[in-house]
């Protein structure tokens, strides 16, 4: 019994906590690769290395080269790590708000609200006063307070006296974006020619549209959620205990939630106006990561941005190359190789842990 | 420096769950709330740990809890509800290190799991445990909170909503002797209790509540007389001293045990 206090080392977490600092190590590492395939894959016959290799030398890009390189791929990269990290470390915000690993912004509803809110900027921005001021930065204003009204409404009708049920939040989320979708399908049939174009770029979305005017839009939004997410983590952990304990423990449960609540509406609604809906990031990115480093979020919650990033830059690279020089919808991507692996975990770990 | 509630009454939509309910609790000692299911009892220790609305006040070492903030009031007193569901696969020490407050030590946590015999289950996870071990778990973050039962001259204070509801004889012993050691050490405790017995053997003072009114407030002997808890249960109850340890017992059924037999 007495050796037992002799030694605190985090071996008693089951070495948890050194393990999840490996997983940031190694998927910085990941990144760094995804990030290099980003730029060296692509329909267009570009080389990276001879690029970089020119410019070491004191060359001039060439303009094509150029063009392909900093305009296209730079922005195109940046958006999808910035995209994949927001919609991953929302996932895991999302799940440790209402407690449950099945908060998706995907499936809850979130999205819905943020393409509602997108479709309504599409179609009726044009009629409000202050339109042209906001100009680019409409419609993912837009998007962000679609997102962030499904996701306050939903959790007030999935929350009750501190208790979420999974239930209702699931069944609410799904009538949440029945309504959404039927609003936004009002919308489009309303529309005239040229928003329905409009509509039409933006919901095919992927990551083909990136510039850097809208990565100007998108970046300082994602970092700053991501930056806010950081400080959760502690708040979180208490919360898994319930709102109740979590109080009892000290924590501002009305802070967190509403700090929480707002960056997943911020990172999910500008994810959504700049790249339409992608799925399954949200889901999977957590769940593996609590699978291999354990559910603490003060790592949870940075790692999902890595690994969130990592997964959508890796499949934004296949999409570009498996149809070249046509591009599949990375919603596909992610689908294909997300869900199977995803099933493959939940029958791998069926009855050893309840997640 | 007590914890004094005056003319607490909470209210459910148009259901009354406590009214004008006047209650106190003195540091160094053990204060039982007991009474039957659905009296109240629960709702008053919520009440006092801020957890519902309530009409009247509560003040905690001279400070109205409602003008302390979360944080500070979480160095005054840790709450153990009567179940903790987890949401996700945390381990055993990553749930008693929840308890931990910024300044005290980490060892805490072990010293905390030890005390209530939980030491060796560090690694596993939370939800693989029994009820009781859950229960234990949840004990051991809960001390962690209010580690030193008086700090800086000022009483710390344990809640706890029937914590020994799902452990079997033994550790109901070991966890109420837990609750004795820190109400000896200075500390004040609160407990919502079911059994009477153990409510007798390790309570100073004792609450009876009722149909969500408080019916005494007394010392054991004093407040559980064989008439009110006849009248509070609905069944004939009759009290007697146990004669070895001097107890005073509260045979739960209506026959009385021949002494030895008692112990």
């Amino acid at each position: 019994m007495v050796a037992a206090t002799t030694d605190y080392a985090p071996h008693q977490n089951g070495g948890r906590t050194s393990g999840a600092q490996k997983v940031t190590a190694a998927l910085c590492v990941l990144l760094l690769g995804v990030s290099i395939a980003g730029l060296a894959v692509g329909a267009a016959d570009t080389s990276l290395w001879s690029g970089l290799f020119a410019v070491m030398q004191g060359e001039d890009l060439s303009l094509r080269d150029e063009i392909v390189l900093l305009h296209i791929r730079l922005p195109r990269l940046l958006t999808g790590l910035l995209v994949g990290a927001a919609l991953a470390s929302s996932g895991a915000l999302l799940q440790g708000l209402f407690r449950n690993p099945l908060a998706d912004p995907g499936i809850i509803g979130v999205s819905a609200g943020a393409s509602f809110g997108a479709v309504c900027a599409i179609v009726l921005g044009g009629a409000l006063p202050f339109a042209n001021f906001l100009g680019a930065a409409l419609l993912p204003i837009f998007a962000f307070a679609g997102a962030w009204g499904a996701t306050l409404l939903l959790y007030g009708i999935a929350t009750r006296r501190g208790r979420t049920s999974v239930a209702t939040m699931l069944l609410a989320g799904i009538a949440l974006s029945a309504l959404t979708m039927a609003f936004t399908g009002v919308l489009i049939y309303m529309a005239d020619d040229a928003q329905m174009r409009d509509f039409t770029f933006w919901n095919m979305g992927a990551l083909s549209g990136a510039n850097w005017n809208k990565l100007l839009i998108v970046a300082p939004v994602v970092l700053l959620a991501l930056g806010t997410a950081q400080f959760l983590a502690n708040g979180l952990n208490a919360m898994a205990l319930g709102e109740d304990a979590a109080r009892h423990m000290g924590v501002s449960v009305q802070v967190i939630k509403r700090l929480a609540i707002l960056c997943v509406a911020a990172a999910t609604g500008v994810s959504v106006a700049i790249s339409g809906g992608i799925g399954f990031v949200g889901i999977v990115v957590p769940h593996v990561l609590r699978l291999v480093s354990g559910p603490d979020h003060k790592h949870l919650v940075l790692n999902s941005a890595l690994l969130g990033a990592c997964m959508l830059v890796s499949a934004d690279v296949v999409a570009r190359v498996i149809i070249a020089p046509a591009e599949l919808p990375i919603g596909i991507i992610t689908a294909i190789f997300g869900g199977p692996f995803f099933l493959w975990i939940l029958l791998r770990q069926r009855g050893v842990v309840d997640l | 420096m007590a914890l004094i509630a005056k003319n607490i009454g909470v209210r459910v939509e148009k259901k009354v769950l406590l009214r004008d309910v006047t209650f106190d609790a003195q540091p160094g000692a053990v204060t039982a709330i007991v009474g039957p299911s659905g009296a109240g009892k629960s709702t008053l220790l919520s009440a006092v740990s801020g957890d519902v609305a309530y009409t009247g006040s509560v003040s905690l070492n001279g400070q109205d809890i409602k003008s302390i903030r979360a944080s500070v009031l979480a160095h005054h007193r840790a709450v153990l509800a009567q179940a903790t569901p987890l949401a996700f696969p945390f381990t055993v020490f990553e749930i008693v290190r929840l308890g931990l407050q910024r300044h005290t030590e980490p060892k805490i946590a072990a010293h905390a799991l030890q005390k209530v015999g939980m030491a060796g289950f560090e690694g596993q996870y939370y939800q693989s445990l029994s009820g009781g071990e859950q229960q234990r778990v949840q004990l051991a973050r809960v001390l962690c909170q209010v580690w030193q039962p008086v700090e800086d001259g000022v009483p710390r204070w344990l809640f706890l909503d029937e914590p020994v509801s799902s452990l079997d004889i033994g550790q109901q012993l070991r966890v109420m002797q837990t609750a004795r050691d820190f109400a000896d050490q200075g500390g004040g405790v609160v407990v919502v209790m079911h059994d009477l017995n153990l409510t007798a053997m390790f309570a100073d003072r004792v609450a009876l509540v009722v149909d969500g009114a408080l019916v005494v407030q007394d010392s054991v002997p004093k407040a559980l007389t064989a008439e009110r808890l006849t009248d509070a249960y609905g069944c004939d109850l009759k009290v007697c001293e146990a004669p070895i340890s001097g107890f005073f017992t509260l045979p739960q059924l209506a026959r009385v045990y021949p002494s030895q037999e008692l112990l």
